[in-house]
Parts: C-alpha cells; structure tokens; sequence
C-alpha cells in the first residue's frame, strides 16, 4: 500500500515503520498498545488457555453457583475471578467473552469501511445524481443517535451476532462514506490525476489505482478508533438484551447478567467482564487517538 | 429568509414521512406479536377475532396507510399490551424523562464551563491535563457501566443513595414530578449525574478549545494592552464567544440525550420514556415502538430546524441563501 498524501513525511520510510514509530513514542500510547495486543492474543488462545468451556453446559455444575474469586468448587477446580448463577468460571466467560466482543467489533468496522469507502468514492468519481443521492442518505443515516437506529433495528429482526453486526454496519458506514467522499474530493482536484484524466486512462483504472489508495489514509486511521465505538455499541446493545444470543455471551452480556447481583455485593459477575470492556476500549482509544493526531486527520 | 424556512420545513416534513415508511416496515413486517399476546390454549376463533380486531390480518401496505391517516389525526394506535393509545402511554412517561434530561444539561453546564475555562486558560498545568483525560474517559466509557459503577459506589458500598426508581413525586403544574421533593431529589441524582457525563466531557472540551483560541485573538490582546483585569476579559469577552457554540451543540444533542436516556432508565429502572421502549421492544408492542420512533424523530427534526433557524438570525456571519442545509 502506497503513502497516504495527508502524511506530513519523509516519503521513503514504509507505513508500517512509521506506524510502529508512533506508537512507541508516548508511554501511556506504548502501554496501552502492549495491553491491546495482551487482549487480542487472549482472545484468540481463549479456547487453549481458558480452564473451562463456558459454552459447554454438561461442564458446569450448579453448585459451583455464585463462588467468590478465589473459591474451590466441588470438584476441587479454582476459581480465580469466581463463578456466576450457572457455576460458570467467570475468568473463562471473559476471554470467550473476550472473543465474541473483538470479533463483532472488527467485522462491523470492516464492513462499514468497505461499504462507506465504496459509496464515498463512487460519490466523488461521479458527482451529480450519485454524489446527492448518496450524500442525502448519509446526512439522513447521521441524522439519528446510533443508539436508536441499532436497537430498534434489532427489536424487529432479532438478536444474534451477525445481526448485531448489521446494526452497526448500518449505523457506521455512513461516516466513512463522507469522510472518504471528502478525501477523495480533495485528490481528485491534484495535478497528476488531471493528467491521468487528459492522458485518455479508464475511469475504473483512475479510480482504483490512483483515487482510492491516495485518499483512503485519513478514513483507516479514523477506522481505527471506531472499532472501539462499534465494540461500545454492542456491548450496549447486549446489555440491553437485542444483542449477541445468551448462548454466545459478549462482555456486554457477561455484565448484564451480573448487574441483578450487583447489588447484593455479588459484584465479581459483572464488574471482572466490565474492567476487561474497559481496558479494551481504553487501549483501542489511546492507539486509535494517538494514529489520528500524528497523521493530522480531523474527524 | 422565508424562502430558506420554508425549505427546511418541506426537508423536515420529507425526512418525517421516510421514517414512518422505514420504521412502519421494519418493525411490522417482522415478527408475530399475536403469538406473544394470546396463550396457545385460546380458541382457533378467538384468535382469529383478536388478529381482526387489531387490524393485523389486512396487507401491510393497508396497515401503513390506516396507520399514517390516524397518526395525522394524532393518534398512532393501541398498545397491544397495555391497550391504551400508544401515544398517551409515551406522553405520560414523558415528564420522568425531561426531568432527567434538564437536569443532566444543567449538571453538564454548571460543571463544565468553569472546568473548560480551567483547561483552555492554562493547557499545560496539571489540573488541565487530568480533566482532559478525563473527558476521554467521560465519553468513551460505556453509559450502562458508568450507571452501574455509579450505583455500586454510592448505593452499594456508601449507602447515600437510592439504587432505582423515582421516588416520592408532586404535581406541579398538572406534571407529576421528581424535581420537588427531597425524596425525588435524591434518585434523580445518580440517573442525571449518567447522563450528564458525555455532556459534561463535551462542553469541556468545547469551552476549553475556544477559551484557548480566544486568548490569541486581537480583541483580546487589546483588552489586555488596555489595563481591563483578567477576570473581566474573560467573563466579558471570551465567555461569551464561546457560549454560541456550546449552545448549538447542547441544543443538537437535546435529542440525542432522549435517546440515549434509554440506556440510563434501564440501569436506574427510571420510568421515562427510554424505558418504555426497551419494555415495549421485550414485549413485542410494535404500536408503542414505532410511536416512540416517531416522536423521537419528530422532536429531532424539530430541534435540529429550530437550531438552524436561531443559528442563522443570531449569527449574522450566516447567509442564509437557499442552498440545501
């Protein structure tokens, strides 16, 4: 992938490098970086590393029910973060948790880009009927707090995982759309695609070897820190009961199901799955927030 | 002027009817609430008589329009569960949720325009930085797991407050509410003080990004050159130039505040508005759920119009010409 031209740089040293170099530069950023990439690998081993299969009912038993962090079950197995109502190991339903919220956050983000970047690009290139058309959606989609958009979406199609993922897609891609169409706008005026235009080259070849690789920077960095706002809404959602199914148990979920103990003191069942929610939102944001402030984007 | 009100009131009208459309299809032509409603022992007939009664056994297209000529009538029918006008039931929760909403706005300003001076004024101190970070934190937290950490560390471990519901309540005006007893008092706290932490992030964020661009500019620097006092330069002259925007956005997010409400009444079990839609999303009560929707559209559009209409009388920086807003 070639530079993006918002880039303030010395142009030869490669994106990866100076991704990295960004990163590393602050504490607090290099911090926050190392506890993300801590989680993502956590929740990739979790089948590995977790004690239990928390999805495996025939594996709890109910009389390991509501233990403390640091009990012995029946069986003798420990608890180190407690069990919840079922006697499921709560250290467990977090990294599968873990799991479920990551990978409906990162699908939702990548879809949304797809759709927004296609749509953001295709106003640009051909203005006119497409450009308004496209853009009074968008103006319409941004129009409503994504909160409402998701949920009453989800209250008539049901809860589950890829539809959660819907419901943010379609609350999301929107602002790539404009960010994109804005970026593209701004390409499309230089110099060196003017001449690609007089030279006689295709539309679709301008478009996508020229257009799209030059102006997608400024929306990827955005993207970045808008995983973390898609994670946020499904943990919403679920927490509100239209997101992931019971049976696939997000940390939204996880806290949910704990809240009702919350106030008897039971608090382990929801607050271990909500401080792992937030390190993971904190990190995401600290590193997405750091990217946009050194490649100057404004979102 | 006319001409671009005008404009903007056929956008809004259009804007309106496409969410009715929307939300109509959406949320009716999914799912079956007369399984939900009628016990699997009733009778073949009386089922029969009860989807007649409520109109569902007419096609879609039929239902959207009987629907649409009574919502111009103001009424956007029955609440399958409860079986009162769906727009009465939303209306009488209404007041729990404005009371809500005042409050966090107010919290949000008397909080956050001082803190905001604070931060702008002097970037670099230590106080500056902290509050800073903390915004990020104010709106990049969850709202539910803020609630309920509010409700574990004042209700749980201290013990000051009240975990859920409304409390005593008066009637004021013809409007039951929370905002006159001591009692009420006392569980609208924590539910405002949740609602208002966004806000709150946000309008320091804005008042300290304008207080900081203030101080460089020349009306400023010739207050200064002229011997007026700080204090004064900045009560006078920069505070209010910043004030427009911050009550532009916190007029933009009134709205959103409604919606998001939602989040807050089902942590607090707070019996407004927002929690009437989550129960009536559970229950399958599709009449109250697109009349929520609507109402909440219609007051979005409402404030964004009036918003942009204030905007441009006030600023006289702002053409109004007939371009698309």
């Amino acid at each position: 992938m070639s530079v993006p031209a918002s880039i303030p740089t010395e142009a030869d040293t490669p994106l990866r490098r100076k991704v990295l170099q960004r990163i590393n530069s602050r504490p607090t950023t290099r911090g926050a970086a190392i506890l993300l990439g801590i989680m993502v690998l956590l929740a990739l081993l979790a089948p590995v590393i977790a004690p239990q299969n928390p999805h495996d009912l025939a594996s709890l038993s109910v009389m390991d029910n509501r233990l403390a962090p640091g009990e012995r079950g029946m069986s003798g197995m420990l608890f180190l973060l407690g069990t919840d109502a079922q006697g499921r190991d709560m250290l467990s339903a977090i990294l599968y948790g873990l799991r479920t919220s990551l990978m409906v956050g990162l699908a939702a983000t990548a879809c949304a880009l797809a759709i927004g970047i296609a749509a953001g690009l295709a106003a640009a290139q051909f203005g006119g009927v497409v450009d308004a058309v496209l853009m009074r959606i968008v103006d319409f989609m941004l129009g409503f707090p994504s909160i409402l958009v998701a949920l009453v979406l989800l209250a008539s199609i049901g809860r589950g995982v890829d539809k959660v993922i819907l419901a943010i897609v379609l609350v999301q891609w929107a602002q790539y759309a404009r960010l994109m169409r804005a970026a593209a706008l701004v390409e499309r005026r230089k110099e060196y695609i003017e001449a690609a235009v007089n030279f006689g080259l295709p539309t679709r070849y301008i478009m996508f070897t020229h257009l799209l690789p030059n102006s997608v920077g400024s929306v990827l960095v955005v993207a970045s820190i808008s995983i973390a706002g898609a994670i946020t809404l499904e943990a919403t959602l679920s927490f509100l009961g239209v997101g992931v199914p019971v049976t696939e148990p997000s940390l939204g979920l996880l806290i949910a199901n704990g809240f009702e103990f919350l106030l008897s003191g039971e608090y382990w069942i929801s607050v271990f799955p909500g401080i792992a929610l937030v390190l993971l939102i904190m990190s995401l944001n600290l590193v997405g927030d750091r990217l946009r402030r050194s490649f100057n984007v404004r979102s | 002027m006319t001409a671009y009100i005008l404009q903007r009131l056929i956008q809004s009208v259009l804007v309106l009817l496409a969410v009715s459309v929307v939300v109509f299809f959406a949320v009716y032509g999914i799912g079956d609430p007369i399984e939900l409603l009628v016990s699997p022992q009733v009778s073949q007939a009386e089922r029969l008589a009860l989807i007649k009664r409520l109109g569902l056994d007419l096609p879609v297209w039929q239902q959207y329009l009987t629907f649409m000529g009574n919502a111009l009538k103001g009424d956007l029918g029955r609440s399958f569960v409860h079986g009162v006008s769906a727009i009465e039931l939303i209306l009488a929760r209404a007041p729990a949720t404005f009371e809500l909403v005042l409050l966090a706005m107010s919290m949000a300003i008397a909080v956050g325009v001082p803190l905001g001076l604070l931060a702008g004024l002097d970037p670099e101190s230590r106080p500056s930085r902290i509050i800073m970070a903390g915004t990020v934190l104010g709106y990049s937290l969850p709202s539910f797991w803020k609630g309920m950490m509010l409700i574990l560390l004042f209700a749980v471990l201290l013990g000051w407050l009240p975990t859920a519901g409304r409390g005593e309540t008066v009637t004021v005006l013809g409007i039951q509410t929370s905002l006159f007893t001591l009692d009420g008092l006392r569980h609208l706290i924590l539910p405002a003080l949740n609602l208002a932490i966004p806000i709150l992030a946000l309008v320091i964020r804005l008042v300290a990004a304008g207080a900081a661009e203030a101080m460089t500019q020349d009306y400023v620097k010739y207050a200064r050159a002229k011997g007026v006092r700080a204090k004064r330069i900045i009560g006078r002259h920069v505070l209010r130039n910043i004030l427009i925007p911050v009550v532009t956005v916190l007029g933009i997010e009134f709205g959103s505040l409604v919606a998001f409400s939602t989040i807050t009444e089902t942590v607090f079990a707070w019996p407004g508005m927002g929690k009437l839609l989550i129960d009536s999303v559970y229950q399958l009560d599709r009449p109250v759920v697109v009349a929520y929707v609507l109402l909440a559209t219609l007051l979005f559009v409402t404030v964004n119009f009036l918003v942009d209409i204030l905007y441009a009388a006030l600023d006289p920086r702002v053409k109004l010409t007939g371009e698309m807003a």
